[in-house]
């Protein structure tokens, strides 16, 4: 065994604690953790591979396009670090080593594009960007006042709006019908689920059709609630909000053990009375998502928008009369413009249009929070006081 | 039904350390206080047409302990789940026989399965506090899900968990949240939460099966001292758990694709040691199940 040879052991006699002298504790070690020699395996196979594909491409051969150069060098990488780890750890090790490399570039291939994205709205946006452009319209801006002219204001204000009503129209009918769906024990569930799926597919732009068939053509008139203004837009967004804050909150609803549910009916509470105090309280934060996932559905469409809020370059901040401009219909509209000032005005609206997506995820959250350890306090104060009163 | 007629224990005074009943909270809306008598009259339980439970018969008497023993799949769930009318959750299940409470039928027709089981409480194998509610809302929660009211709602909390044996425990941490408690200390919440709404029957579905020996002995303290002051009826598959808790014992079986039922019931020490049927002797001493 070990080295420590004190006493000949006697194998049907039990050992307790005082029988071996103490000994130092053992150095503390972390294991499964990639080594530096792992990471520069990694990096000499990607050198190597482009190295290589390099030479085949440019100089032996007639060379090859970028993308074609791209997965070949992806490909004869990937080789390299399998026949590397097999060489070093085996087959089983070299199989696993491919997995964790397929996965991670996978995922680099995934957030690379994103934060691209994200960069390139921030540098096309952010050099027009001035306070201004929270406090002003486009009121009296002509096409070739430079970009940092007006502002987006009545653009901002007309996003929150409209997705706020639309929220409003969404969220009640997404959480009722998602306790249909999965706290009745109706026989219409299932084709009101295949409904809710297929709307999910809906075509944002049919939603507004809608919106602009049923309601604006039907009783419109300029002005009035029917006609083109903010309040059609939010009712065309909610038809896109539905499905999304419905199946959200329906898989949350899933996941609550049906334990509780029974230990609140075994209490003597009716159905309804459990949904409303055990099980939407246990599914908030899943609900906090819902909200979060419907409203990044909806402050980005486009859309819907089109003919029913229809855009206007100055402030109006009624939703229920009269056209409104919107972030998305602000992008959109600007963009289009022939002079350059006009394109840098809309990617400024793309990137306010980001920081208020950022801030109504942050607000979502924040309101949506696990409220368990913030009354912990007013509890521990109540029963301080109380302690005081009776000593 | 009840074959021997002795007073198992003996020892019917309400445990020291509780105040008396005059002092406890007032409940608005509560069942009447005090324990009942439960029996069950030739109950039979179905699921689909799979017959569970045959013709089963068992009376729990005020103020004792009970307690349903048998191998698994023999049926003790389905009945005790028959007790209060948890049964009929599942789509599926129908049953038929009586079951009376105070001497009253539970499924007689008008009768809501709410105020059946305000009356008859219940405690699951796994503990469940309201992941949602913090230590002191879950001890209320039988009261805003049943609808009934109180005037001193501290009191109650305190004398819920002092009778849960969890209180002192916990006096300090009432705001925490439920599900931050040791796995034994959530089934002493959960059974606190039972007691809260005051039930005249407690029903506990292998209470301890989950725990540690440590929480399963506080847990077996916490049931001598309601058995008191309620009906309990408890299904375990430990054996010296039920010979160390219960006054009376009811054994089931259901043999290869037979619907269960109860080979013998009496008294629990006359069970343990000399039972008449030889299959429950072969139970009791650990010889198969």
């Amino acid at each position: 065994m070990t080295a420590v040879e004190d006493a000949p052991v006697d194998l049907r006699s039990t050992t307790v604690a005082g029988d071996r002298p103490e000994r130092a504790r053992p150095s503390r070690r972390r294991v499964a953790v990639k080594t530096p020699t792992e990471r520069l395996v990694t990096l000499g196979c990607a050198l190597n591979s482009f190295l290589l594909v390099w030479l085949v491409a440019a100089r032996l051969t007639s060379g090859m396009g970028w993308l074609a150069f791209g997965l070949v060098w992806y490909a004869t990488f990937l080789a390299f670090t399998y026949l590397t780890a097999r060489e070093q750890d085996g087959p089983v090790a070299a199989s696993d080593r491919l997995a964790a490399t397929i996965i991670g570039s996978a995922t680099a291939a995934l957030v690379v594009p994103f934060a691209w994205l994200i960069g390139y709205i921030v540098v096309r946006g952010a050099p027009a960007l001035r306070f201004g452009f929270f406090l002003h319209d486009q009121a009296g801006v002509r096409p070739d006042d430079p970009a940092t002219a007006g502002g987006g204001a009545h653009a901002i204000v007309g996003s929150l709006e409209q997705v706020s009503l639309a929220l409003l129209v969404s969220l009640p009918l997404g959480l009722l019908t998602a306790v249909f769906l999965n706290e009745t024990r109706s026989r219409w569930r299932r084709p009101v689920r295949i409904l809710i799926d297929a709307m999910s597919g809906l075509p944002s732009i049919i939603a507004g059709l809608f919106i602009y068939a049923i309601l604006i053509i039907a009783f419109g008139h300029e002005g009035e609630l029917f006609g083109y203004d903010g309040f059609m837009a939010s009712l065309a967004l909610s038809i896109t909000m539905l499905p999304t804050i419905t199946r959200t909150v329906e898989v949350v609803l899933r996941l609550i053990p049906g334990g509780l549910r029974e230990s609140a009916l075994a209490l003597g509470s009716s159905r309804a009375r459990m949904v409303w105090s055990v099980v939407l309280p246990t599914a908030r934060t899943g609900v906090t998502t819902s909200v979060v996932l419907g409203i990044a559905r909806a402050v980005g469409e486009t859309a819907p928008l089109l003919f029913t809020s229809f855009g206007l370059n100055y402030m109006n901040a009624n939703p229920f009369s009269f056209p409104q401009e919107s972030l998305p219909l602000f992008v959109f509209r600007n963009v289009q413009k022939p002079s350059q000032a006009s394109i840098d005005r809309g990617f400024t609206g793309a990137f306010v249009l980001l920081l208020v997506v950022l801030s109504l995820f942050a607000l979502a959250r924040l309101v949506g929070r696990d409220r368990t350890g913030s009354r912990r306090r007013s509890a521990r104060r109540r029963s301080a006081a109380t302690s005081k009163e009776t000593p | 039904m009840t074959t021997v007629d002795t007073a198992p224990g003996g020892d019917a005074a309400p445990a020291a350390d509780l105040p008396p009943a005059s002092t406890r909270a007032v409940l608005h809306g509560a069942p009447p206080p005090g324990a009942e008598v439960l029996e069950a009259i030739d109950a039979c339980a179905w699921f689909g047409d799979n017959l569970v439970l045959d013709r089963v018969s068992l009376t729990m008497e005020a103020r004792e302990v009970t307690a349903l023993i048998g191998p698994s799949g023999c049926g003790k769930s389905t009945f005790l789940r028959l007790l209060n009318r948890m049964h009929e959750l599942v789509p599926s299940a129908t049953l038929a026989g009586e079951v009376r409470l105070g001497g009253v039928d539970i499924y007689a027709r008008g009768t809501r399965a709410q105020e059946v089981r305000k009356r008859i409480g219940m405690v699951f194998q796994k503990p469940n506090p309201f992941p949602a509610m913090s230590i002191r809302d879950n001890v209320l929660a039988g009261l805003k899900l049943a609808r009934i009211r109180t005037d001193a709602p501290d009191d109650l909390v305190e004398q819920s968990l002092a009778r849960a044996g969890l209180w002192r425990e916990v006096k300090d941490r009432l705001g925490d949240a439920g599900g931050a408690l040791s796995g034994g200390q959530q089934q002493r919440l959960c059974i606190a939460r039972a007691l809260a709404v005051g039930p005249n029957v407690l029903l506990m579905d292998e209470p301890c099966s989950a725990l540690d020996p440590t929480s399963t002995r506080r847990i077996e303290e916490t049931i001598a001292e309601i058995g008191h002051e309620v009906t309990v009826v408890i299904v375990t598959h430990n054996m010296q758990q039920a010979q160390r808790v219960s006054d009376r014992c009811a054994f089931f079986l259901a043999a290869e694709g037979e619907p269960g039922h109860i080979v013998e019931q009496g008294p629990t020490d006359v069970m343990f040691s000399t039972p008449r049927d030889p299959r429950t002797l072969d139970y009791v001493s650990g010889r198969f199940g």
